[in-house]
């Protein structure tokens, strides 16, 4: 429980931040940003883990290790991430998202 | 007395059969033939041996001859009610058919060497030959009707196989088809008569079924038309027998089964397998006399009609393989109207008679076959009008040939005369049409058989290059079965050979005899006048007979009815209207099922754009949609 601030001001912010990566996901063209956007929605997913676990069980310790979790997931993945895009980066020359078409009917 | 050692009658064929049938490319022609022939020899020698014991030591008990079961094992056990069993039933029919089939198949064997000698396929030839032999010796001595359904089959097998020997030649390979779908087909109602009958018996086992015949068509239930289960089960029984014994309307097969080789036609389509359907009425006897009396009846019916129908074709045939075929089928419907005539105990005139001609037949028949081979071998011909004044060129055959016509046109003391009076005396004591009807098939039958006779070995002065006497290996059969047709009618078969296993009195009825000695007399006369010399009679007969020639000349148009009913009919009106509710329903069904498959997936493919930014949008879209459904329908 922290001084003066409410729940619902951490939630607005989540909110923003997930929905702020959503909208990055889907406008912008380039893998790189796209990778941005994604970590934009993880931490803002991180952020109510945390805010949960401190407002509604504060005697427990669930949503903290969730968040530490996700964390080192989304490490490994944007490594996963990064590696596939160098290879696209070496075959097609562009990081152009509207380039890697070619898995289509 | 024990009799396991019967077992190896049976099996040493089958020896034969797998050495030849498997190593037959490593050994030599001549080698494998005499393997094959000397099984034979052993196991004919075996069956002599068992005849003797059984007629004339131990098989008569009380003045009456047992069934022995001297062999028996479970082959397949389902449950302690149903199980199939393979063994040897020693009783007098199956016993005088032990000696029947081994004589004749070793005689044809020994005439083989000869006749197929130089052939290609000389060991498959001999392999055959003995799978054909232990598939009879099988059938005959079958303990229960399950296993004589077997063996049965494999008869079918083996004279497929033999039929079609030149398997080069296409009317030899349309011959063994029609033969085997033919008596398959009848086979289908022995198969339901044998499930209908071990139904309503609870058995297979002959022994047990014929014992108890009279408790069982007694409690037979009620079945179709007014005749009990039972009764219909030996009909369906009968349609399998007539199928394989070639009886009207059944009979299209045999002539065309002429094909094979001649020794083949001999053993198999004249001597031994042609009379398994007798062999089966005669073993069902009991039950078949118990029943219903409409049973014996049709089977009398269905023996009367074919031999009076093959008797008139026979009389119109230009190749002699054929003619013989028809009279094999004419003699066979003798038998088949002596069992109809027939009944048990002192009334079993018929049955004895039907037994005494079955083995009279099979030697005097074999003896024409192997005759006609003879002669075939000697003119490379099957047309009578290839023929004649062979008498000079091959005495031995034409000796022996003379005999057998004589024994099958009923001369005495020939053995024909003997056995065919029985049948005569059986007709007439049941029904005096039936004997009018086989008096005047013992007058075509004379005629018939001298018109060969003299059409091969007189009818003019023709000059044959190379015709010849046959080698020694088959005049020998010949002479061994000359003897055999003329002795074997003084075999006393009604104290060996009867429907109880007791002794039945017989004695030469003279008001029935001298009746059908006169018309096999006039039918050798009237044969005398027309084919001893050329002359203009047998054309002029022709032409006074008008029709009635040309339709026998066709065979009475059976075929070509067969081909109308299977072609027209059932192709056209059935076949193809089922072949096209297949194409347009069945397949067609299946075929739409993938074609609209297809089609959607067709449609919808350009969902996939391979944009990944268009799956999140939709992915998104998706998942608010279902947020805002969700919440609007929760509150």
């Amino acid at each position: 429980m922290i001084e003066g601030i409410e729940i619902q001001h951490i939630i607005l912010v989540s909110s923003l931040m997930f929905f702020i990566g959503v909208y990055g996901f889907m406008t912008r063209k380039n893998l790189i940003t796209m990778l941005m956007a994604i970590e934009l929605m993880l931490n803002a997913v991180n952020i109510n883990f945390v805010a949960f676990n401190k407002y509604l069980h504060p005697e427990n310790m669930q949503g903290h290790f969730y968040s530490l979790f996700i964390i080192a997931i989304a490490a490994a993945e944007a490594a996963v991430a990064i590696a596939i895009i160098i290879n696209l980066y070496r075959n097609l020359h562009s990081i152009d998202v509207e380039d890697v078409n070619n898995m289509k009917h | 007395m024990d009799f396991t050692y019967t077992i190896y009658i049976v099996l040493i064929p089958l020896f034969a059969f797998l050495v030849n049938g498997l190593l037959g490319h490593k050994i030599k022609d001549s080698v494998s033939g005499i393997i094959a022939t000397l099984a034979l020899g052993v196991s004919a020698l075996l069956s002599y041996f068992t005849a003797y014991n059984y007629f004339f030591k131990v098989g008569k008990v009380d003045g009456v001859y047992e069934k022995i079961t001297a062999f028996n094992t479970t082959w397949i056990n389902f449950t302690d009610k149903l199980h199939i069993d393979l063994g040897v039933l020693i009783d007098p029919i199956s016993v005088m058919m032990l000696v029947v089939i081994t004589t004749v198949s070793l005689l044809v064997h020994i005439y083989s060497l000869g006749y197929m000698k130089g052939d290609e396929g000389f060991t498959k030839f001999f392999s055959f030959l003995s799978l054909f032999t232990f598939s009879m010796l099988g059938l005959v001595v079958a303990t229960n009707i399950f296993q004589m359904y077997m063996f049965w089959e494999l008869v079918g097998v083996s004279s497929y196989l033999l039929i079609g020997y030149y398997y080069t030649k296409p009317s030899a390979v349309a011959a063994s088809k029609k033969a085997f779908i033919v008596t398959r087909f009848a086979d289908l109602g022995f198969l339901i008569g044998i499930l209908f009958l071990s139904y309503t018996t609870g058995t297979f086992d002959f022994i047990t079924i014929n014992e108890n015949a009279s408790a069982f068509a007694q409690a037979a239930p009620l079945g179709f038309m007014g005749l009990s289960v039972l009764t219909w089960s030996v009909i369906l029984i009968f349609i399998g027998g007539a199928g394989k014994s070639a009886m009207f309307p059944l009979h299209i097969w045999l002539p065309d089964a002429m094909e094979g080789p001649t020794p083949v036609s001999a053993l198999i389509h004249a001597a031994t397998m042609v009379v398994a359907g007798v062999y089966l009425v005669a073993r069902l006897f009991p039950i078949f006399s118990a029943v219903d009396p409409i049973a014996l009846e049709i089977v009398a019916i269905t023996g009367g009609v074919s031999s009076l129908f093959a008797a008139i074709i026979a009389c119109t045939q230009i190749d002699i393989k054929r003619v013989l075929a028809f009279s094999t089928m004419s003699q066979i419907g003798y038998m088949m109207l002596a069992l109809g005539v027939s009944g048990m105990g002192e009334e079993g005139t018929g049955f004895m008679a039907s037994m005494f001609h079955l083995f009279t037949h099979a030697m005097f028949k074999a003896l024409l076959f192997l005759g006609a081979g003879s002669i075939i071998h000697a003119v490379h011909s099957n047309n009578l009008t290839d023929m004649g004044n062979l008498r000079k060129y091959m005495p031995i055959t034409h000796i022996t040939f003379l005999i057998a016509c004589l024994a099958i046109a009923g001369v005495p003391p020939f053995s024909g005369f003997f056995s065919k009076d029985e049948i005569l005396v059986a007709a007439m004591n049941h029904n005096p049409i039936y004997f009018w009807i086989e008096w005047a098939v013992a007058g075509l039958t004379a005629f018939y058989m001298f018109r060969l006779y003299f059409g091969i070995f007189w009818a003019n002065d023709k000059k044959h290059d190379h015709a010849h006497e046959s080698p020694f290996s088959m005049t020998l059969p010949l002479i061994i079965l000359a003897i055999a047709a003329t002795f074997a009618g003084f075999i006393p078969f009604n104290e060996l050979v009867t429907s109880d296993g007791g002794l039945l009195n017989i004695h030469i009825h003279w008001d029935i005899a001298l009746p059908s000695i006169a018309i096999g007399l006039v039918g050798i006369i009237v044969a005398y006048l027309f084919y001893k010399k050329e002359n203009n009679l047998p054309s002029k007969m022709e032409k006074s007979f008008g029709r009635l020639y040309t339709y026998a000349y066709n065979k009475f148009y059976i075929d070509e009815v067969y081909m109308f009913v299977t072609k027209k009919v059932i192709f056209n009106k059935f076949s193809t209207p089922i072949a096209w509710f297949d194409r347009n329903v069945i397949d067609a069904s299946m075929d739409g099922i993938a074609t609209v498959t297809n089609y959607c997936s067709d449609k919808i493919k350009g969902m996939q754009s391979g944009q990944l930014q268009d799956y999140i949008t939709a992915v998104v879209v998706s998942v608010v949609t279902l947020v805002f459904i969700i919440i609007y329908f929760t509150y």
